[in-house]
């Protein structure tokens, strides 16, 4: 059993579904990444994304592409990354999930990167740009140090190819809420959305939770999505933009607050 | 040796598809739709059609018989593409790619474009084929190409500059893959190069083959055989992989040549092949130019067009496999090259296309007189003229 897969088991025997918040590895530097990471957790967020940025992140919206920007100009890079996950793993035993791009991981070798974040304590994977049939030795080596592949599925992905997704994916599968890059910023989501959640959910049934993501950004939204039967809501964008737009000396409490009102839509009255 | 179609886009261990879950439905509708029209006849005779009287092909190959003489070797022999509709060979691939479009009734088209070579003949096949389009270009490049800009506006065009990143050609398509992402239902994605995720790199090149079929089929008429030589600039490498893939099996010496910059032991340059690593970018596995973290390095070469830091996935297999020789170019000796073709044939070359001159230049020196060179003269350099006007002052004022 994972981290992950353990998180979604307690939080289903205390009825409730996850909050996923994400913070961008070296944004805006890497003391103050461990110390949102933080805020994220008190806050109350079940499971923390973090970021390791690439050049060229193009599933990636304006936010996360200048908080990827800004992340590399100060030099963040993976031994970086592992300092920072290493301390934030010696404080908690929150799960703690990789997003970044494949080329990244190729670059290193697949079995020298994916084995340096295990140790550090990442406990699954998101690369975007990673499709299935490219997968092989990836998958390989994320076996192999038993951690979890969490692959996107998205609106328009066939009921056959969410099937052959699935079977890759372990932790949860990822849902793309919308056509588009990250750091959405709509109040409520289309019609497609909802049925996406409602298609997706019939098809991995109790053996994967479904997680959201791209352009949720306020309680309202989140509602809608989990209750269509969502697992998990997540947030990675509107944190971002959180920590621009705040005077440096409240940026966590407004963090935590913005988490505890997302939290707050994943527990069921 | 040659890969008419390979099994998943891959060529040897390069190309494939790594692209974002969005995306895989449209690369799929657009392989079967590809696999359906590339061999109908009514397709192929419709492309044919606007070839020949909208294009203006086939294009002549011109016995460049002052340069010859000039540099005392190899008979070089140009493959005039600079003589195509919009001045570039990028027509050939526009125009496929539009019909192609237009059996699939997508009636928006975006694109990408380094040089604007690109953006220019998409606009011009749109406004031809009753398309719309909209053109993602660097900030940088539609500086450096204030006309081209101007030329896909005049067409019809709508031109977005691109502030991201490095502002070239790469931001470009990161752009314009975003877009596709975004409206994906209803728009194509009209990739001007050999590169992307499957099926584009084998696609883009079919329908640049069209290059190096006339030029087989030119030189059996002059000489009975294949050219003994054939050289072609190489960015993304659609000209290059035009001219190569028809001769792959014949017996020709192939040379791609790769944008040197400032030098390559410099880190001024888009010498991917030359001097790159194996890696993943912009859907396809190929030669990248990265650093030790797998962070795309920025480029540079004076030519817009040859400003990339990745290349076709078919050459990296070409390169591995030892068919193609891939080398480099310096900014100068591309520049000299635009200078010595231009007074010497009356042919102003774009600088991308300098950059094949200035290599068959000193291999013609090396080959007997009774040898033959061709050297895909990819466009036209009138719109180069501004840039290379500024690059012999400022080189003027720094020898003083």
């Amino acid at each position: 059993m994972s981290r992950i897969q353990d998180k979604f088991l307690e939080l289903k025997s205390k009825n409730q579904k996850a909050f996923i918040a994400y913070a961008m590895a070296g944004y805006p530097n890497d003391k103050e990444t461990i110390s949102i990471i933080r805020s994220l957790v008190n806050g109350g967020a079940d499971i923390v994304e973090i970021g390791l940025p690439f050049s060229d992140p193009l599933a990636d919206g304006p936010v996360i592409q200048n908080a990827s920007f800004q992340a590399l100009q100060k030099g963040m890079n993976l031994y970086r990354f592992l300092k920072i996950v290493k301390k934030i793993r010696s404080g908690t035993d929150i799960p703690l999930v990789l997003m970044t791009y494949a080329n990244l991981v190729y670059s290193q070798g697949y079995d020298k990167f994916i084995s340096a974040i295990k140790k550090a304590g990442i406990d699954g994977v998101i690369l975007p740009d990673m499709a299935i049939e490219e997968a092989e030795e990836y998958l390989k080596i994320i076996h192999k140090n038993k951690m979890d592949a969490i692959f996107l599925i998205s609106p328009n992905t066939s009921q056959e190819r969410i099937k052959r997704i699935a079977k890759a994916s372990s932790g949860f599968v990822y849902l793309v809420s919308t056509y588009g890059t990250t750091g959405g910023t709509q109040q409520q989501f289309q019609r497609y959305t909802l049925d996406a959640v409602k298609n997706a959910k019939k098809i991995l049934g109790d053996k994967l939770p479904l997680g959201v993501g791209f352009g949720v950004n306020n309680p309202e939204q989140a509602r809608s999505i989990l209750k269509t039967g969502a697992d998990a809501i997540i947030v990675a964008s509107a944190i971002l933009r959180l920590i621009a737009n705040t005077p440096k000396a409240k940026v966590h409490s407004k963090i935590v607050s913005f988490v505890k009102n997302l939290k707050k839509t994943t527990i069921s009255e | 040796m040659k890969l008419a179609y390979p099994k998943n886009g891959k060529f040897g261990e390069f190309g494939g598809r790594f692209i974002p879950e969005t995306l895989v439905p449209a690369v799929e509708e657009l392989e079967e739709a590809y696999l359906r029209f590339k061999d109908d006849k009514n397709f192929k005779k419709e492309l044919d059609y606007y070839l020949r009287e909208y294009a203006g092909r086939p294009t002549p190959l011109y016995y460049a018989k002052n340069l010859t003489e000039f540099v005392g070797g190899a008979r070089i022999y140009l493959k005039r593409e600079d003589l195509l509709h919009g001045g570039a060979h990028k027509i050939n691939n526009t125009l496929g790619q539009g019909l192609l479009a237009k059996r699939m009734n997508k009636k928006r088209i975006i694109a990408e474009t380094g040089a604007g070579q690109h953006g220019v003949a998409t606009a011009m096949a749109c406004a031809a084929l009753g398309l719309q389009s909209e053109v993602y270009m660097g900030y940088k490049d539609t500086e450096r190409q204030r006309l081209n800009v101007f030329r896909m506006k005049l067409l019809g065009s709508k031109v977005h500059p691109v502030k991201e990143g490095t502002q070239t050609l790469k931001d470009a398509i990161n752009e314009a893959i975003r877009d596709w992402i975004t409206n994906v239902n209803t728009t194509y994605y009209l990739l001007g190069s050999a590169v992307g995720p499957h099926p584009y790199p084998v696609m883009v090149r079919d329908f640049q083959s069209v290059i190096g079929k006339e030029i087989l089929a030119q030189t059996k008429e002059l000489q009975n055989k294949s050219p003994d030589s054939v050289v072609a600039c190489v960015g993304g490498g659609s000209n290059a992989i035009g001219t190569f893939y028809p001769l792959v099996d014949e017996d020709t010496e192939m040379f791609g040549v790769e944008a040197g910059g400032k030098g390559i032991k410099t880190m001024h340059h888009s010498a991917t092949l030359s001097s790159g690593s194996k890696g993943i970018l912009h859907g396809m596995f190929t030669y990248l130019l990265q650093d030790k973290h797998g962070q795309i390095k920025d480029t540079h070469s004076i030519a817009a067009g040859l400003d990339y830091p990745g290349v076709g996935p078919e050459h990296s297999y070409l390169k591995d496999s030892k068919r193609v020789k891939y080398d480099t170019v310096s900014d100068d000796d591309a520049v000299n090259a635009f200078l010595i073709l231009s007074k010497h044939e009356g042919i102003i070359p774009a600088l991308e296309s300098s950059h094949a001159v200035a290599y068959a230049i000193k291999l013609a020196k090396k080959m007997s007189k009774s040898k033959t060179i061709v050297i895909t003269l990819s466009g036209r350099g009138d719109k180069d003229v501004e840039v290379v006007e500024r690059y012999l002052s400022e080189n003027v004022k720094n020898s003083r």
